[in-house]
């Protein structure tokens, strides 16, 4: 797109459907929720962010990630704005993203509302034959937002996305 | 916000994030050697939690310290760390890796559950965030309190020793800052007695439940400024590579 032609805010939420998950390459950040607002004024772009988890090393990769991709887009400049409230939670994952997400192989969270028994003690299905015969090994997985559990049914371990 | 008062609220974020940064790296020290490899994976995501709090409390605290969170992180030295001394103390034995972890997951959940209701709103919106997280911890030093508490002989033994290392020294996180009169009267962060209270109410019955006795100790009732040795050590392993190559970027 040439510099010339005004940036909507329809054609930015476009683009970051494009940008995903560096952890997860499957789930874009519109996806996993943390895309809060965007706003523009033809050139120059905001873009309002939060963290899923507060130590996620991924999170300054999003950052220059939505970057390039608005100024690819051809913004005359881009403002990201990080925000912690309202804190982000698993439940703003898009039914799209759970989709995306179980078919990565990661069991995708329960949505919760809030509910502490439901995250403690989540209802998980094996991503790869559905078997609710799970167990989990471990409430702590190979990245801040994971857990690791066992498929009784497959025999196998599989990662689930963790409820926040 | 008076002076006074922002002095106040400045030195409490910085305990807060010293807090977490010297007990994240503490934890990051058993990556690689944790007993089992699941507690391996467990520590090394509890570091990465508390560094990402200290993180936000460190930032919060920039307007008023002048400083990121790296500065503050790399560049002090120990005289100027706020942590309390539980925290720098070297990890010892799981038992006691563990229980430490315990009795500040347990004042932390104390603490974020009344910040939610601070006065002072950027402290209430970072509070419910971490708390979010906290939950995970918390659930995780209290189940090892129980397994070890009333596993074997031997594990019982070592927590009880923990137990009467540590009891002392978890009780200073309840002596009030200097200036934190100030923050109790604004609403902007609990009553330090009344925090105590509450994280009493709920750890005495755990550690009952797990067969363990806090000792009738002394509290270490020093200053926040006031470390041990031990701070130095670790600092000096902590920072070598940020102020070794203070431009780095990776």
């Amino acid at each position: 797109m040439s510099t010339s032609e005004q940036l909507t805010e329809d054609a930015i939420w476009q683009a970051l459907r494009q940008v995903m998950d560096p952890e997860i390459p499957v789930v874009s950040l519109v996806d996993l929720g943390v895309v809060r607002a965007v706003e523009t004024d033809g050139a120059h772009v905001r873009v309002v962010m939060t963290p899923t988890f507060s130590g996620c090393p991924a999170l300054h990769v999003m950052r220059a990630l939505v970057e390039q991709k608005l100024q690819d887009l051809g913004a005359a400049s881009v403002d990201v704005e990080m925000v912690l409230n309202p804190p982000w939670t698993s439940d703003d994952i898009s039914p799209e993203g759970r989709e995306k997400l179980r078919a990565f192989g990661l069991a995708p969270p329960p949505v919760h509302q809030g509910d502490q028994t439901i995250i403690l003690q989540p209802q998980v299905t094996c991503p790869r034959c559905g078997s609710s015969r799970v167990t989990v090994k471990n409430t702590f997985g190979s990245t801040l937002c994971r857990a690791i559990y066992y498929c009784l049914d497959c025999q196998d371990a599989f990662e689930q996305f963790k409820p926040l | 916000m008076n002076e006074q008062l922002q002095q106040a609220l400045m030195d409490r974020l910085v305990a807060m994030a010293d807090d977490e940064v010297i007990l994240g790296h503490r934890d990051s020290e058993w990556t690689g050697h944790a007993p089992i490899l699941e507690e391996d994976i467990a520590i090394a995501n509890i570091a990465q939690d508390e560094l990402g709090h200290a993180l936000i409390w460190y930032e919060l605290a920039e307007p008023y310290t002048g400083n990121d969170a790296d500065s503050m992180a790399f560049f002090r030295d120990a005289r100027q760390f706020r942590n309390v001394q539980m925290v720098e103390l070297p990890n010892g034995d799981w038992a006691f890796t563990m229980l430490r972890q315990y009795l500040f997951d347990a004042y932390e959940m104390a603490l974020l559950t009344r910040l939610m209701t601070s006065q002072y709103a950027p402290l209430a919106e970072a509070a419910e965030k971490i708390r979010r997280e906290e939950i995970y911890h918390f659930r995780h030093s209290s189940i090892w309190v129980e397994r070890l508490g009333l596993g074997t002989e031997e594990s019982h033994a070592r927590m009880q020793r923990a137990l009467d290392h540590l009891w002392p020294y978890a009780l200073q996180l309840f002596r009030p800052m200097p200036l934190d009169a100030h923050l109790v009267e604004a609403g902007f962060f609990p009553d330090p007695d009344q925090l105590q209270t509450a994280w009493q109410d709920v750890v005495l019955p755990h550690l009952k439940n797990a067969d363990l006795t806090p000792p009738d100790a002394e509290p270490i009732y020093a200053h926040r400024h006031h470390h041990t040795e031990h701070l130095v050590d670790l600092l000096a392993d902590m920072q070598l590579v940020a102020r070794s190559i203070p431009k780095a970027v990776w």
